[in-house]
């Protein structure tokens, strides 16, 4: 170790990858239903392909979890968005494609997919 | 660069180890690869989470659900339903974190963690030993960085003597004025020395530490090095600990493969190195002179003192010698400063303590609470109490140096000056809790049994002296002790003390001067009455059949295993005493709770 520059960049890289270690922190979460009507619609896939395109884009303030089944199981597979101090915004009938958008229009640049949301199919 | 969705932290540390948690971690491997789960989840080994009594312990993040007591067979349904499907599995679940709606709830939250602070222990459990990046991400060696470029050796001093911080190996000697000593002496060689030669019974607080989080211990004797003047460190630790020799060894590989070890350390031109002294094991070599002769590489017996090591220690250069859990606090200091350290604790005591819980207790387990926090409230709410409905009866701290601490004095604070003014001791941290069933008496013969084999035999008050007081003790369990032999004890145990050549010696009287003091009347009992109140002493003990409710059934003469028990069939039967070997066989399987001890 020559210099703290070295150390510094060694803890944040290894920070942002433990940040889920953490009790409370301002990551966003990405919630993917999993029940069986979720995994039946093709959940699996979809959350595939938001871990694979998180981890391509290197975010790391984000949260990839599952939930169990929301109620409306005609409309899986089903993401749901948290950001800190905002509502939460729920995406239905997703399919790898659209999970991609997703990631790409509302977690990095914070712009809500309005026309997959479930506002719009309803 | 692969993104990580979810860590499954496995503890491995040496209960749950013990507990198959290495094979636990095997199954979760195959597990997530039988359902392609390798890429996007992680399987990561840590130090203790402290909750041992509850192990192999598994927690999983991001939910941080924390499963309790899981089986190798447990794994599949964990990956199954929790890492494929994000359903938690709640009847794995430590109970005090579910809540009502079947989510997890925080576990800082539980009555084991809620009290706690944890300083020394913070990364056990958080991180994983093996992996300095790791301990990099939670400040590892900041604290080394900040010393070498922003500090003076005597800035240093400074906050370590500000922060308020003593000894945890248990004499609570200031370590400020320590590090001062050896470092007022000339140079150029001095040494700096860890003691992890952890050996009273039921203590394993330096070993989890090892185990855990063995960077800490490596920065701080690399800060106590730049602080004192010394260039070589020794960490001299039990070969019967294995998992905390084995990761202390990579830890120290991994530091100087990052140079936090080896010359010009971030370009200062610091160097420092620390080698591992492996003790076969003798309880006297956690006393530092007979540590410091058995790092040289002669036999481990105790010299006295002056001279101190900080002025001749080891091969006869000046030393700073601190145990484990003292070290572990130095790098949070740094980095927190000496008052947020000196803010928790007593007046006199600083900062948190760690213990050790055992005997009857529910949450066996690892504990650090601030100095100063009371018996009652680790035992009562952090301990979960004594199980299965017993009465408390008494606590031990600080192992056979210790002294036990009566019910009545529940509410005493642990911290150094509370403890001794009720003649014990905090030590190095063992808390062993008693219950009704236990023979004080007998404690103390535990102890002094232990002290016995302990024992280098060098001196002679400390030699002949606890083979003598055992033989006392034992003349008291079996019947035959007079109420002089009461007093032949005391006054032994006065010469022993004034008189040792060591802290072993000096201290081996404790248990049986507290027992005395605080349960005379049990040891008057098993002299006058030649009764043991507590029901453990054997040779005092007598099976009874009580005739009214006996109704023949027979089922204790079957039991008999030396045929003591007569009686005909439908008719009370009885205890030829001369034969009985108190088993107690009979009375377990009595259903007519007939047969009594008395």
């Amino acid at each position: 170790m020559k210099s703290i520059a070295e150390l510094q960049a060694i803890r944040d890289k290894m920070q942002k990858s433990m940040n889920m270690r953490r009790d409370s922190d301002d990551s966003i979460r990405v919630v993917v239903g999993m029940a069986t009507c979720g995994i039946a619609a093709g959940a699996r896939p979809v959350l595939a392909a938001i871990v694979d395109e998180v981890g391509r884009r290197n975010l790391q303030n984000v949260k990839v979890t599952q939930t169990g089944c929301i109620g409306v199981c005609r409309l899986e597979p089903i993401v749901e968005v948290f950001e800190p101090g905002k509502e939460k915004v729920t995406y239905v009938k997703m399919t790898p494609e659209k999970a991609q958008r997703i990631i790409s229009e509302h977690v990095v640049n914070g712009r809500v997919v309005t026309e997959y949301t479930i506002g719009a199919a309803e | 660069m692969n993104f990580v969705r979810s860590h499954i932290l496995v503890c491995g540390g040496t209960g749950c180890t013990s507990s198959k948690s290495p094979e636990i971690i095997e199954e979760f491997n195959k597990q997530l690869e039988a359902n392609g789960l390798s890429d996007e989840v992680k399987v990561v080994q840590t130090g203790c989470f402290g909750l041992c009594a509850l192990g192999p312990i598994v927690v999983v993040y991001p939910e941080g659900a924390f499963y309790s007591m899981v089986k190798v067979s447990d794994v599949q349904e964990i990956v199954e339903e929790h890492i494929l499907k994000g359903r938690i599995v709640s009847h794995l679940l430590y109970h005090e974190t579910k809540a009502a709606d079947n989510t997890v709830s925080s576990l800082n939250d539980t009555n084991f963690y809620k009290k706690q602070k944890r300083i020394a222990l913070r990364n056990c459990g958080v991180i994983n030993p093996e992996n300095i990046e790791e301990y990099i991400a939670y400040d590892g060696y900041q604290a080394l960085a900040a010393c070498l470029t922003e500090k003076t050796p005597q800035e240093v001093i400074d906050i370590v003597s500000a922060s308020g911080l003593r000894g945890r190996g248990g004499a609570g000697f200031p370590t400020g004025t320590k590090w001062k000593f050896a470092s007022a002496e000339k140079g150029p060689i001095k040494y700096v020395c860890c003691n992890a030669d952890e050996g009273d019974p039921g203590a394993f607080m330096d070993r989890s530490i090892l185990e855990g989080d063995p960077h800490s211990v490596i920065e701080a004797m690399a800060i106590c090095g730049y602080a004192i003047g010394a260039n070589r460190g020794y960490v001299y630790v039990r070969a019967e600990y294995p998992i905390a020799v084995h990761r202390l060894q990579i830890a120290i590989d991994q530091a100087r493969e990052y140079g936090f070890l080896g010359e010009d350390i971030f370009g200062t031109g610091f160097d420092f190195d620390i080698e591992i002294r492996l003790g076969a094991g003798a309880f006297v070599c956690g006393e530092e002179t007979a540590l410091i002769k058995s790092i040289e590489g002669n036999r481990g017996e105790p010299r006295p003192r002056p001279p101190f090591p900080a002025n001749k220690g080891i091969f006869g250069k000046p030393t700073n010698n601190n145990n484990v859990e003292t070290y572990a606090n130095i790098p949070w200091i740094i980095n927190n400063g000496a008052e947020a350290y000196a803010s928790m604790g007593t007046e006199k005591s600083k900062g948190t303590k760690v213990f050790a819980l055992g005997g009857k207790i529910t949450n066996t387990g690892l504990v650090e609470i601030p100095m100063g926090t009371t018996l009652r409230e680790v035992i009562e709410e952090i301990g979960g109490g004594v199980p299965n409905g017993k009465k408390f009866k008494a606590a031990q701290t600080g192992g056979p140096s210790g002294g036990c601490i009566p019910a009545s004095l529940i509410d005493t604070p642990l911290d150094y000056e509370s403890m001794a003014a009720i003649g014990s001791i905090v030590g190095s941290g063992g808390l062993i809790v008693m219950d009704e069933d236990n023979c004080m008496v007998d404690i103390a013969k535990f102890f002094l049994e232990f002290t016995v084999d302990e024992s280098c035999g060098q001196c002679t008050p400390c030699r002949i002296g606890t083979h003598r007081l055992l033989e006392l003790l034992n003349k008291i369990i079996e019947g035959n002790g007079t109420l002089e032999d009461l007093d032949t004890m005391e006054e032994l145990c006065q010469y022993m003390q004034s008189s040792s050549l060591c802290a072993l010696g000096q201290t081996a009287p404790n248990p049986v001067i507290s027992t005395l003091r605080n349960f005379r009347d049990e040891y008057v009992a098993h002299v006058v009455d030649k009764k043991c109140p507590a029901g453990v002493c054997k040779s005092l003990l007598k099976y009874q059949i009580i005739a009214d409710k006996c109704k023949g059934c027979t089922a204790c003469a079957r039991v008999c295993p030396v045929g003591a028990i007569s009686g005909t069939v439908k008719n009370p039967h009885s205890i030829d005493t001369s034969k009985c070997i108190k088993c107690g066989a009979c009375m377990s399987k009595c259903k007519f709770d007939a047969i009594i001890r008395a």
